[in-house]
């Protein structure tokens, strides 16, 4: 690169409207990333246990309802989605409720919106990995917790969720990593998040390789700390005797 | 509710959208096609045991898999324009639709490899070998026996991956392309009717992936059946 | 000795002019006659200086002055022809794509000042605007004070965007800033009721009005919080190209031009709704017209 001017002390240079240096700006971002991805988790963890159970229980109607479910949250765009939360929800609400959400602090509004997105998209992903993995299970263990006297309830409780849990670990490492990935999206509805920060360093900075660079390599390091953090705890749920149906 | 609906800026802004429809499309198959091609030489060079190509077609694979899709494609279109130009030379068409076309290509060409990966490994060893005892050079081995049958093995796998590309496609909405999504929401503020042109872009992608969910799920119990 | 320093300052000056008529084009001029197109960038929503009419066509204000450049530009290479692409820009990746060598020539909505020369060249100005706030009649908001603890919407990598963060900053008012990606959208963010004030130039808040359903519900007010001038921006050290595009725009504003100009986009009904912005002329562009320069205010 013939002509630039690299100048990576710029992350310790003054933003122009004062009082923060441009790497606070930075981990700023590092920091609501992670915030709206772990909420987001949050919501699609509990949300997607929820429904992956609902695919596998008797009731035909709840099967169909979580089907349903995953149909509609898997076939549209993350961002047209989030636009929909972000814009359109709050008009067909009533119009008292509408407004007052309108007229809550921006960035309330915007981390609900981002979380309750991903949440919910990531809940439908989860929730086809759960059901696999309770199907995954030998019919002989839901029976025999139903034999045992165990509710059904009971039986998913006890018997098959935790087997489900250890199992489907590898594949909800990957919903992790993505759930990560795709909190970058809500830097369009204006949280300053890690990807729009990239954006605003060029732009008040003047030096976009080092934002960029900078940039990728936090999401480099994230992805890596939850790769490694989940593998751990896959090594210490391990269930003896069922490797070979982990992989 | 107090919302009132008019749906009467959409019927006049259809050619409109469909133009950018055909964006989608276009970006779409480009990038399924070069993803594949690229994504299956990535996949091979990673099987390939020669230590440096693995080392790099890994290294690849991993960096495009833990980067957002919106960063790559703020990548190609803030910052490496000036690399760009100099392959493509002067005369681009558009540089946001060059820069779409190349970052996606090269990002779903990671996701591809993967899949195309998984795809080789689960043709049995021994057609491989007997393969090579045949005669064939490594190179026919694995273009005439191995992944015709990869190919085919990771098909609903494939195709999956491309509805989920095809969603991808609304994030060029970042650099300013109207494509199917950039058109709605440009019509939506042109006109102040940014939910009724929302909800429409909605429900026309779940239409749309739905169907091909569909299609891809009955060729799925087709292909595993026999 | 006199006569002596005399002719050699003019067979010197002779000297450079032959020099300068021999020398080979460089940067953007180059560019153009190789590849005999020119991009300009175009802006989306800033009413009524660059943004898209009904089909999506370009037009505006800072959008025709563009045009006549382009007219200079190809007169001046002796062009036939000159292709002119488009590409859209939003104020947060205008400079940066203007150095990255995507566009040309960016002549919409930008303020020419001191940090932003640092980066990118500005030609003599096209317009002067004062950054006021856009809010709803019924209110109350008479001036900025009466933003504090509210929700304030303007647009991401605008001055007005620095000049609210500097404010709130110092007079610790409270307030909520959302940074929309456009003009549009920070006006569907002021409509939709989740900002009570949009800050921005006053010319661009009388445009984004224009596109109201109902267009006298909203007015402006408040205290200019800044004077700024909007130039063409060009790369950075392209002195030939600055000097075609600068006597452009001279020639236009003092030979009545820009006048006609001015009347055509901010006192007359313009698309796509067909509404006068009535926007008068202010005492600062009277003085450009006259003066025309290329001096940023801050």
């Amino acid at each position: 690169m013939g002509g630039y001017h690299w100048n990576w002390g710029v992350f310790f240079q003054q933003v122009p409207s004062g009082g923060a240096t441009y790497l606070d700006w930075f981990v700023q971002g590092v920091e609501w990333t992670l915030l709206v991805s772990a909420a987001g988790w949050a919501i699609a963890l509990a949300l997607g246990a929820l429904l992956g159970v609902l695919r596998t229980v008797p009731s035909r109607a709840l099967r169909g309802f979580a089907a349903a479910y995953v149909e509609l949250f898997r076939n549209i765009p993350l961002l047209v989605q989030l636009f929909l939360w972000y814009f359109v929800v709050p008009e067909l609400l009533p119009k008292a409720l509408g407004d007052a959400i309108k007229g809550s602090p921006p960035l309330a509004q915007q981390f609900v919106a981002a979380t309750l997105c991903l949440g919910l998209f990531t809940a439908a992903r989860v929730c086809e990995q759960v059901r696999a993995g309770i199907e995954s299970i030998a019919r002989g263990q839901r029976a025999a917790g139903l034999a045992l006297g165990l509710t059904l309830p009971q039986t998913y409780r006890f018997v098959l969720l935790p087997m489900a849990f250890r199992i489907i670990l590898p594949p909800l490492t990957s919903e992790a990593l993505n759930i990560i990935k795709n909190s970058s999206v809500v830097s369009t509805i204006g949280l300053i998040e890690l990807s729009r920060q990239a954006q605003q360093l060029v732009d008040y900075s003047a030096q976009p390789y080092e934002a960029f660079i900078a940039v990728t390599i936090a999401y480099l390091v994230i992805n890596a700390v939850v790769m490694y953090a989940m593998r751990w705890l896959e090594h210490r749920t391990r269930i003896p005797g069922y490797l070979v149906a982990a992989k | 509710m107090s919302y009132s609906f008019d749906w009467s800026s959409i019927p006049g802004a259809l050619p409109y959208l469909w133009h950018g429809a055909r964006i989608t499309l276009e970006i779409t198959a480009l990038a399924i096609l070069v993803g594949i091609v690229w994504g299956t030489v990535l996949a091979v060079m990673r099987l390939s045991g020669h230590a440096l190509l693995a080392a790099f077609a890994a290294l690849y694979v991993n960096l495009f898999r833990s980067v957002p899709l919106l960063m790559v494609i703020l990548w190609f279109f803030l910052i490496v324009p000036a690399a760009l130009r100099a392959l493509f030379g002067e005369g681009m068409p558009d540089i946001r639709l060059t820069s779409a076309f190349v970052a996606f290509s090269l990002f779903e060409a990671a996701y591809y490899a993967e899949i195309m990966r998984a795809g080789i490994q689960s043709v049995p060893k021994g057609q491989l070998s007997s393969a090579l005892a045949l005669g064939l050079t490594r190179g026919q081995a694995m273009r005439l026996v191995v992944l015709p049958q990869a190919f085919r093995n990771m098909t609903p796998l494939l195709l999956t991956q491309a509805i989920i590309l095809f969603q991808d496609t609304s994030l060029v909405y970042v650099i300013g392309l109207a494509d199917f999504f950039g058109a709605a929401y440009k019509v939506g503020d042109r006109d102040g009717r940014i939910v009724e042109l929302l909800m429409f872009a909605g429900a026309a992608y779940f239409v749309v992936c739905f169907a091909a969910s569909l299609a891809v799920r009955r060729l799925h119990s087709r292909v595993a059946s026999p | 000795m006199k006569t002596a320093r005399i002719a050699f300052a003019l067979l010197a000056s002779l000297g450079l002019v032959a020099a300068a008529h021999a020398q080979e084009l460089t940067g953007t001029l180059k560019k153009i006659k190789d590849t005999g197109t020119i991009t300009l960038a175009v802006r989306e929503s800033s009413i009524p200086f660059s943004y898209y009419d009904n089909q999506q066509n370009t037009i505006g204000y800072s959008y025709d002055i563009a045009l006549q450049i382009v007219d200079a530009v190809k007169k001046d290479l002796g062009l036939a022809q000159l292709a002119v692409k488009r590409i859209p820009v939003t104020p947060a990746n205008r400079i940066q794509l203007i150095q990255n060598g995507t566009v040309d020539l960016e002549c919409g909505s930008t303020t020419n000042n001191t940090a932003r020369q640092k980066q990118v060249d500005f030609s003599d100005t096209i317009f002067i605007i004062g950054t006021r706030l856009l809010v709803n009649r019924s209110s109350g908001i008479k001036d900025f004070a009466d933003l504090a603890g509210k929700n304030v919407v303007t647009t991401a990598g605008t001055t007005s965007e620095e000049i609210l963060r500097k404010m709130n900053e110092e007079k610790k008012m409270g307030m909520h800033l959302i940074s929309a990606k456009d003009h549009g959208e920070s006006f569907l963010t002021l409509q939709s009721g989740r900002a009570v004030a949009f800050m921005m130039d006053d010319a661009l808040l009388y445009g984004e009005r224009a596109k109201a359903r109902n267009p006298s519900d909203w007015i402006v007010v408040g205290t200019p919080q800044s004077k700024e001038a909007y130039g063409c921006m060009l790369r950075k050290g392209d002195a030939p190209f600055k000097k075609l595009a600068d006597a452009t725009i001279a020639r236009i504003e003092t030979s009545g031009e820009a006048a006609k100009l001015y009347h055509k986009w901010f006192q007359s009904p313009i698309p796509p709704k067909g509404l006068n912005l009535d926007f008068p002329m202010s005492e600062d562009v009277v003085e450009l017209y006259t003066h025309p320069n290329d001096k940023a205010f801050q």
